[in-house]
């Protein structure tokens, strides 16, 4: 199966299902056709370790969604593969591969020339732009951005006239049409989301990488963003999109990666990943199920068994300590 | 009425004066920085003072008229090299603290002593005088010698120079500038080809009425001669069309980008450091045809091109409005000419006994620049987009 062939065949459900069936739900387990591989990141910031993955492979051609509580080390993990930040483990194992090209000490300018665009949690719109140069910038090799070459019209207007036309027509359907001449400051803060994304497509990436898209989005804009999303795997496009909220999580993705502190805790399809210990000890603490205002639980017999655990704990970590 | 002709004779000296000129062509260069790109240079005085040394000494060496010119670019480029490769990569704020220790590097070792064979280039503190390297720019004055009055008709030739005439023609001025500034602000109905066409007009009624009520009377080539103001205005065109080209095209648009957002612009695998480099570069170019400009009709003066020239600078490109075109120009000629005007009222009516004598001529000088001083507080406060800046982006946070 050639790589076009398993782009548009990957629209329809059911081959996405069975393309991933055979993966092992296990965390760092290998995909047919991983697009991203990640080895051995590891970032601390003094003591703190932020992020320690020891492998990752990303499916090409789905929608992967990387989720985790809070400080689970997501976002950092973005920073850290896209070049904007570096690993504390580079040059010592860290190496990590995008579409077969190596990135362990690519610039996050050079990462993105390669074919992996990504947005910001905060929106990095750049306000006192109007929203159409917001869009013509994220054009890749323009000729009028060489300074040797931008005086001179002729060489670069055919090419600008091409890159306006692909703006206007990602404009009109992430539905910015009419704000084009506004400056992407006045904008608010779901169309600036909307703008972000619509930029990040002028490259043509080959993957996505969204970083809580649908934070401070209202109801009615989500549903609109994630069919873009959607549509943009339809085309071909792989996406890895970090998120919090569960039911966009379930609703489009693919896969599902968990972290938390700073690991893989888990990865599976959407429906099974949510019932998996790991996730929910890591979401909601190893005793959400302990019922606080149950009477029942004063007796003696369950004290006892909460003071064991406590001891056991506590052990545990002199143990730790020791060694 | 002739206290105020005084006035305003003085006004339009300084208003064509090359020395204004060489100013708003630095100031142009600043705006390429800190207007289009964000950066902090409070050095633009070093390029200035780079260009001038480059293109003096290389003069006094015997070396031609067009490879001191390059001679001057030359060193300018490298200093922005040196400055932007450690700096750039950092946040904006270094490249701040670094050009201004680095123009007062620049401007002490140009007025040291010490090292015989640097002092036998610069002169020291003494400067070069300006005698040893204008010969070869005078001789190329296509001018005859005399002196000539623009315009040779004036307002004194219309009913003997009657104040009547006079204030009927600068009623006309301000009219003229009035209506000017309600089609700039699209209050007329006038689009496109006919509002430029209308503009163009209006501003060259202005400066034939100002020549009219206030004519300037210079020599043909001589020092701060009509030679030296037509090349210094002809340069300020020069590079305001290099610089309309630059910020209207790709490039120009990337700048702003990197201005508005550096990691924005990497995540759209633009090579900022190239970018804020190439715009470090240019911008000093332009300071440094700026200060050869500036010593041509002067002197090669490590003091006279210091921090007050910088902050001058910043001053005349806030007034003007930074990102603008025109900014730098206005912004030049309204500060310069400003100064004069508020030297010269302080002169005549607070320093005189006719008047009000409360002030001696030194204080009078100092007077402006407080006067001075006040009116860029106010205007920061109150206008800080400058005169030609577009409000609405003001509107939101930077």
């Amino acid at each position: 199966m050639s790589e076009t062939t398993t782009a548009k065949g990957l629209a329809d459900p059911a081959a996405r299902r069975q393309l991933m069936s055979g993966v092992e739900p296990e965390p760092g387990s290998s995909k047919p056709d991983p697009i991203l591989k990640v080895d051995n990141i590891v970032r601390q910031f003094g003591g703190i370790t932020a992020v320690d993955v020891d492998h990752l492979e990303v499916q090409r051609g789905i929608i992967t969604a990387l989720i985790g509580p809070n400080g689970a080390g997501k976002t950092t993990f973005f920073n850290l593969i896209t070049g904007f930040d570096r690993p504390t483990s580079a040059g010592r194992g860290a190496h990590w591969s995008f579409d077969g090209a190596t990135l362990d000490r690519t610039s996050a300018s050079k990462v993105a020339k390669s074919g992996m665009v990504r947005t910001f949690q905060l929106t990095k719109a750049l306000s006192r732009m109007t929203v159409m140069d917001n869009m013509m910038l994220g054009a890749q090799n323009q000729a009028g951005e060489n300074l040797a070459k931008c005086l001179i019209k002729p060489f670069w207007s055919a090419q600008e006239k091409q890159v306006e036309e692909k703006a206007l027509a990602l404009l009109d359907r992430f539905s910015l049409l009419e704000k084009r001449k506004d400056y992407a400051g006045s904008l608010s803060g779901g169309q600036r989301k909307l703008l972000e994304m619509a930029r990040a497509l002028m490259s043509d990436p080959k993957m996505i990488m969204l970083d809580e898209p649908m934070a401070g989005v209202n109801p009615a804009l989500t549903q609109s963003l994630l069919g873009h999303i959607q549509s943009l795997r339809d085309e071909g496009t792989t996406v890895l999109f970090v998120e919090h909220d569960m039911h966009v999580v379930r609703h489009i993705s693919d896969w599902v990666v968990v972290m938390a502190e700073g690991k893989l805790v888990a990865e599976g399809p959407a429906d099974s990943v949510m019932s998996n210990t790991a996730v929910i000890d890591a979401y909601l603490g190893a005793h959400h199920d302990t019922d606080l205002g149950d009477d029942a639980l004063l007796s003696d017999a369950t004290l006892e068994q909460l003071e064991a655990e406590v001891a056991a704990e506590e052990a545990e970590r002199e143990e730790e300590q020791r060694s | 009425m002739d206290d105020i002709q005084g006035i305003l004779n003085a006004m339009m000296r300084t208003a064509v004066d090359p020395q204004t000129a060489a100013v708003a062509i630095a100031v142009i260069g600043l705006n390429i920085h800190f207007g289009y790109t964000g950066l902090i240079n409070i050095g633009q005085s070093a390029f200035m003072l780079l260009g001038a040394y480059g293109f003096a000494i290389s003069i006094t060496q015997g070396w031609p008229l067009p490879v001191a010119i390059l001679v001057g670019l030359a060193v300018a480029f490298v200093f922005a090299l040196v400055l932007g490769v450690p700096t750039l990569k950092l946040r904006g704020d270094y490249l701040a603290i670094v050009t201004i220790s680095a123009a007062e590097i620049i401007r002490y070792v140009g007025r040291s002593g010490g090292y015989e064979s640097l002092s036998n280039l610069t002169n020291a503190a003494q400067g070069i005088a300006g005698s040893q390297y204008r010969t070869p720019f005078t001789d190329l004055s296509p001018f005859p010698t005399g002196t000539t009055q623009l315009l040779p008709f004036n307002y004194l030739d219309v009913a003997g120079g009657s104040t009547v005439v006079r204030l009927l023609g600068w009623l006309v001025v301000v009219a003229a500038i009035w209506t000017a500034v309600r089609i700039g602000r699209r209050k007329v109905g006038l689009e496109g080809s006919t509002r430029t066409l209308a503009m163009v007009g209006l501003t060259a009624l202005v400066v034939v009425l100002l020549f009219f009520l206030a004519p300037v009377s210079q020599r043909n080539t001589g020092v701060n001669g009509w030679w030296f103001t037509v090349v210094a205005w002809i340069l300020v065109g020069i590079s305001l069309i290099i610089v309309l080209g630059l910020t209207r095209s790709p490039w120009g648009r990337a700048l702003k980008g990197v201005r508005e957002d550096e990691d924005a612009m990497r995540s759209l695998g633009k090579n900022v450091f190239a970018i804020k480099m190439q715009a470090l570069i240019i911008g000093g170019l332009f300071g440094a045809i700026g200060g050869m400009m500036y010593v041509l009709p002067a002197a090669v003066q490590p003091d006279a091109l210091g921090r007050s020239i910088t902050f001058f600078a910043y001053t005349a490109l806030l007034l003007g409005g930074a990102a603008t075109i025109w900014g730098p120009v206005l912004g030049s000629l309204i500060f310069f000419v400003g100064r004069v005007f508020l030297i010269g009222v302080a002169n005549t009516y607070l320093s005189s006994d006719d008047y009000l004598n409360i002030m001696n001529g030194q204080q009078t000088s100092q007077f402006a620049f407080i006067i001075v001083g006040v009116a860029l507080m106010l205007l920061v406060i109150f206008r800080p987009q400058g005169i030609l800046g577009d409000k609405r982006e003001l509107r939101f946070n930077v």
